[in-house]
């Protein structure tokens, strides 16, 4: 037969999912997120996003072509995500040169030190949000208020929630209901909890994520800070405060729900999640940084590899 | 003040020292003082080729193995496997050296492909699934569990001719090649005088014509070689011969009349008369062109998708 | 909320092309090529030689051991040879070559279409009728039948449970087969019930075939103890060990056959070949063959004797496409792929599956990102991204502890990945290599 037949192994057909299928579907639930800041934070948020993004993809392009010595696999999407997430973690004043750090922490040392996509134990997001962190404490920690749609670097800042709560000043909180829209200061992706759970079911409905990190987070630091607000109300903030506030959200649907540094199985990701929320909040309400859910992800991330081995599927004919 | 702090350290120092003598006693672990011997005369390079961790590991496996059979240090060679076999007061590696050998001389000029492979590039995976991409299901499918299985790089897949080659100076005898190869090709065999020797390279059991029909340089079974050789070292059994090496006498009478070529003679001096054609890739030095090596050691995980790119272009 | 196994599953695109066509008769070849293994378990033996005449239906060989099944011929004629054939297992291996000459069945064959109902044979005769006729279970995982009819001593069967889902997309030989011989298949479940004793009985039916499960429904109302129950369409429902799950809520333990769960798994093509071989005395000879693929011409249902080349029944749908790169026997998650088309049809041939080129090819492998969608989808509740790299370090020790023996390779993970890795090629090598791992333990 001149024309030779295709053998392979089963199955013979394939569902068509890729990974930057994925990828992509994470950004586009960032969409509405990014909306906000851009409502909330002009020209900054726009700045720092467009940075954040353009490093990130240039320095695993530069990587992967120089050092490793590979085929760039940029087009896969999951450089622009750590991007976007890298910069839905800054403050919308942030110097570029900054960003640029940032994004070679990130990419660098986050992903591709440990062979890239796939083979990290830290979501490289993260990693380059800690390095900042770090690195500038008082860049990364003083936000500009929101509203000031044209200023970039000249922004004013103000406190977040966060730390007001950490000094003690439950009294000038904003309201819930801005809480939940995002009209208060912090990270340029951070503020609106409508615009990220909007993010979130759309990703539930495609089925890029499973509710369990999520969820598990939630409810974790919901009944948490529940019991130390009901032990004393005046210390401790209300629990709807500790779910709208700082990276909780984000961190929740975007961060911890990473495929590469997640657990695999259900009862993991429920241990993950759990880990993640009682870590956020005993840093949150003990520990002497104001946002505790960048650290608590970091940790059970290097968990997760204990998790996927202790925690197996349910086995089907099993207990 | 410094007088107590010299004698606390001092006093401290001391009842560990007690305490670990003590304990090194106590725990101390009996070690055949030969191993420390022949550690002596190894390289001390911890390479790892021998298969074992490091030197040392090696020297404990040859104090304890009955013989030294399959134990070689790949960089000391035949001089240091002497070192080592007289401390020890065992015969050095085989009186009788062994050497892997490839039955399949199906290349791909002689064996056209019928079918396109398109699964992981592994012969286990392939050869559960089916009988390969030509015509011939007995011979080899090219995609380099030999290779794989090799811990001293001396087997490789030549890209012209889709078949691995053992580089003879290299190879120890492990046997690893033989229990990788799903079709049972790989065979050891006695290395020969001079390294000389004599083999039926193809293991297809298929009638003459069948076989014939899928790969030009197939066994057919006609027996020829059976009937002039003197010694009667050649079989045939199943549609194919096979040469019993410890009879074999190297006259090289069954490879002139062989039709098909599948009898292959290797390292021995070019002949005066008219000689059939041999597959001349066989017949080369053991120093020919080096092929690109298949085996990957730094991602354990890629070779499937490397192989793929190179065995492709045959 | 119709009922479905509970762990895991895909739902692939179902393509059922040929789906709603008439089962048309083939003819017999010029020449048949009967494979003397189409069963798991030991190869037939060959009982007649060459130059013998056989007519259809001739016992030509016998079960080479308890689990093994007679071969009858399918066509009526002289043996030619008995020589190596290219079969779908891809190797070469013994079969008898019958050339053709007329058509004359055995006597005792009942060639009408009467249906016969009453059955007055005893269980231990049904089942002895059912070996002779070399019946296996025909939707591909050819187990010989009267094996699975006898249970071992200590287990009782409480249900016949009969796999009518049709899982694979494109197939639809049992659709075809339930429209038209609806009546004989419930005949055949009766005298399945009666070979192990039990009343009750459960076809299980996927729902994106209503016009079978109401044709079925209103027969059944005549038959005691039969119920059919639609399920949600999801694949690999037709597993055995799913099929059960769904059906009576009961999960079989890990190494143990479906009977410890009560139950005894028939496929529907099964329970008509038993009512032929029971009530017309006619042996399995035949059976239907979906004939299907995006690119042919006429996607069909063709009833046809086995050894029949597969190229016959492709050019009886239209011919062979001019762009077909891959041609499976069977479905597209489980069938094989096939190296040539001259390939006989055999008794576990449920379909010839024409893919395209482009169809055909698959994508390079990425790295794992560990993304778990294997983990959901694995029907078994393993981890099969994991599974893999146990195999390609050769860590038998974890993988047996990852329960690889459980693995039922339905392809749902290979399908679902999204960095395209060939898990289940691995986990299938790896699979082999812990079953001989506990087997030698055992010993």
């Amino acid at each position: 037969m001149e024309n030779k037949l295709y053998v392979s192994p089963s199955p013979h057909i394939h569902g068509g999912d890729s990974i930057s299928k994925n990828m992509y579907g994470v950004l586009i639930a960032l969409v509405p997120a990014f909306l906000v800041s851009l409502y909330f934070f002009g020209l900054g948020a726009l700045i720092v996003t467009v940075a954040s993004v353009f490093f990130c993809v240039l320095f695993e392009y530069l990587i992967q072509k120089f050092l490793m010595k590979k085929e760039p696999t940029i087009y896969d999407g999951s450089a622009i995500l750590t991007g976007v997430l890298l910069a839905f973690n800054l403050p919308s004043n942030l110097p570029v040169w900054i960003i640029a750090i940032g994004a070679l922490a990130a990419i660098g040392i986050g992903k591709m030190s440990f062979g890239g996509l796939g083979n990290n134990i830290f979501n490289p997001a993260l990693t380059g949000r800690i390095f900042l962190l770090i690195s500038f404490p008082a860049q990364m920690t003083t936000w500009p208020v929101v509203g000031q749609l044209t200023s970039y670097a000249d922004a004013t800042t103000g406190a977040t929630v966060l730390s007001l709560m950490n000094e003690g000043a439950l009294d000038k909180m904003p309201t819930l209901s801005d809480m939940l829209v995002g009209n208060m200061g912090g990270s340029l992706g951070e503020v609106s909890a409508l615009a990220l759970l909007l993010g979130m079911f759309y990703m539930l409905w495609k089925k890029i994520i499973t509710w369990h990190v999520p969820v598990s987070i939630f409810v974790t630091v919901f009944v948490f800070t529940g019991i130390m607000h009901l032990v004393n109300p005046v210390q401790y903030a209300s629990p709807f405060v500790h779910l709208l506030s700082g990276g909780l959200m984000l961190g929740a649907i975007f961060m911890a729900t990473d495929y590469v540094t997640s657990p695999m199985s259900k009862s993991g990701m429920i241990v993950y999640g759990v880990g993640i929320g009682i870590l956020t909040t005993v840093i949150r309400l003990f520990g002497s940084y104001p946002e505790g859910m960048s650290f608590a992800i970091f940790i059970m991330n290097g968990v997760t590899p204990l998790i996927n081995s202790y925690m197996k599927p349910k086995h089907f004919g099993g207990k | 003040m410094i007088l107590i702090a010299v004698i606390s350290l001092g006093a401290i120092g001391a009842i560990g020292a007690v305490f670990l003598y003590a304990a090194s006693k106590k725990f101390e672990v009996y070690e055949d003082p030969r191993i420390a011997q022949v550690q002596e005369v190894l390289p001390g390079a911890n390479c790892g080729g021998c298969g074992y961790p490091g030197c040392g590991g090696f020297a404990a496996a040859c104090v304890k193995a009955d013989t030294l059979d399959g134990l070689l240090c790949p960089v000391g060679g035949a001089p240091v496997m002497g070192k080592v076999a007289t401390i020890l007061g065992k015969e050095a590696a085989g009186a009788e050296p062994m050497v892997a050998v490839v039955r399949c001389n199906g290349t791909c000029a002689a064996r056209p492909h019928t079918n396109r492979y398109d699964g992981v590039r592994s012969c286990a995976i392939a050869s559960a699934l089916y009988g390969g991409e030509t015509g011939c299901s007995f011979g080899c499918l090219g995609h380099g569990d030999c290779v794989a299985a090799c811990n001293f790089d001396a087997i490789r897949i030549n890209l012209e001719t889709g078949l691995p080659e053992v580089d003879e100076d290299k190879c120890t005898s492990c046997g690893a090649c033989v229990k990788a190869c799903p079709k049972n090709i790989i065979e050891l065999r006695k290395k020969g005088p001079k390294s000389r020797r004599i083999f039926v390279s193809c293991i297809n059991k298929d009638k003459g014509g069948v076989a014939k029909k899928a790969c030009a340089n197939a066994c057919i079974g006609c027996g020829k070689c059976a009937k002039e050789c003197p010694f009667e070292a050649i079989t045939v059994e199943n549609n194919v011969a096979y040469i019993d090496y410890t009879k074999c006498r190297m006259c090289r009478k069954c490879v002139a009349v062989c039709p098909t070529g599948a009898i292959h003679e290797l390292n021995f001096p070019p002949r005066k008369e008219t000689a059939p054609a041999v597959n001349v890739d066989k017949v080369k030095p053991a120093t020919a062109p080096k092929s690109v090596t298949l085996k990957s050691e730094a991602q354990p995980e890629a070779p499937q998708v490397e192989t793929k790119e190179e065995t492709n272009q045959k | 909320m119709l009922r479905t196994f509970r762990i895991g599953g895909i739902h692939p695109p179902e393509n059922k092309l040929s789906a709603g066509k008439k089962i048309t008769a083939l003819a017999a070849p010029k020449q048949v090529i009967i494979p003397l293994s189409q069963h798991i378990g030991a190869p037939a033996q060959a009982v007649v030689k060459k130059g013998d005449p056989v007519k259809v239906g001739t016992l030509v060989a016998k079960a080479g051991g308890f689990v093994s099944a007679n071969i009858h011929s399918s066509v009526s004629g002289k043996v030619n040879k008995i020589d190596h054939a290219l079969d779908s297992s891809g190797y070469k291996r013994p079969a008898i070559y019958i050339d053709v000459e007329g058509d004359e069945w055995e006597e005792t064959i009942d060639r009408s279409d009467a249906l016969v109902k009453d059955c007055t044979l005893s269980s231990k005769e049904i089942v002895d009728k059912i070996a002779a006729a070399g019946i296996v279970g025909l939707g591909g995982a050819t187990f010989p039948t009267q094996v699975k009819l006898m249970p071992p001593p200590g287990s009782k069967a409480e249900i016949i449970i009969i796999n009518a889902v049709e899982c694979e997309p494109y197939l639809t030989s049992d659709h075809s087969l339930m429209m038209e011989k609806g009546e004989q298949i419930l005949v055949g479940v009766t005298l399945l019930m009666k070979a192990v004793n039990v009343n009750k009985a459960v076809i299980g039916i996927e729902n994106n075939k209503p016009d079978a499960i109401a044709h079925l429904t209103k027969l059944a109302a005549a038959y005691p103890g039969i119920e059919i129950m639609p399920l949600k369409v999801q694949y690999p429902q037709g597993g055995e060990k799913q099929l059960i799950d769904a059906v009576i809520r009961r999960q079989v333990k890990s190494g143990a056959l479906p009977i410890s769960a009560g139950a005894v798994v028939q496929n529907v093509g099964t329970a008509y070949a038993v009512y032929e071989a029971v009530q017309k005395n006619k042996p399995l000879f035949e059976r239907v063959v979906t004939v299907t693929g995006k690119a042919v011409a006429n996607p069909s249902n063709f009833l046809v004797r086995m050894g029949t080349p597969i190229n016959m029944l492709i050019e009886a749908a239209g011919g062979i496409p001019e762009n077909t790169g891959k041609i499976i026997g069977g479905g597209p998650m489980m069938g094989k792929a096939l190296v040539s088309a001259e390939v006989p049809v055999t008794k576990g041939s449920s379909g010839v599956l024409l893919l395209t080129k482009e169809e055909s090819v698959r994508k390079p492998m990425q790295d794992c990102i560990r993304c778990a969608k294997c983990v959901n989808v694995c029907p078994m509740g393993l981890n099969p991204a994991f599974l893999m790299k146990f195999t390609v370090y050769k860590d038998w020790e974890k993988a047996e502890a990852g329960y690889i023996q459980d693995c039922i390779e339905c392809g749902s993970c290979s399908y679902t990945c999204p960095a395209n890795r060939p898990l289940l090629d691995q986990i299938r090598l790896g699979k082999g290599k812990v079953m001989g791992i506990i087997r030698a333990r055992k010993s």
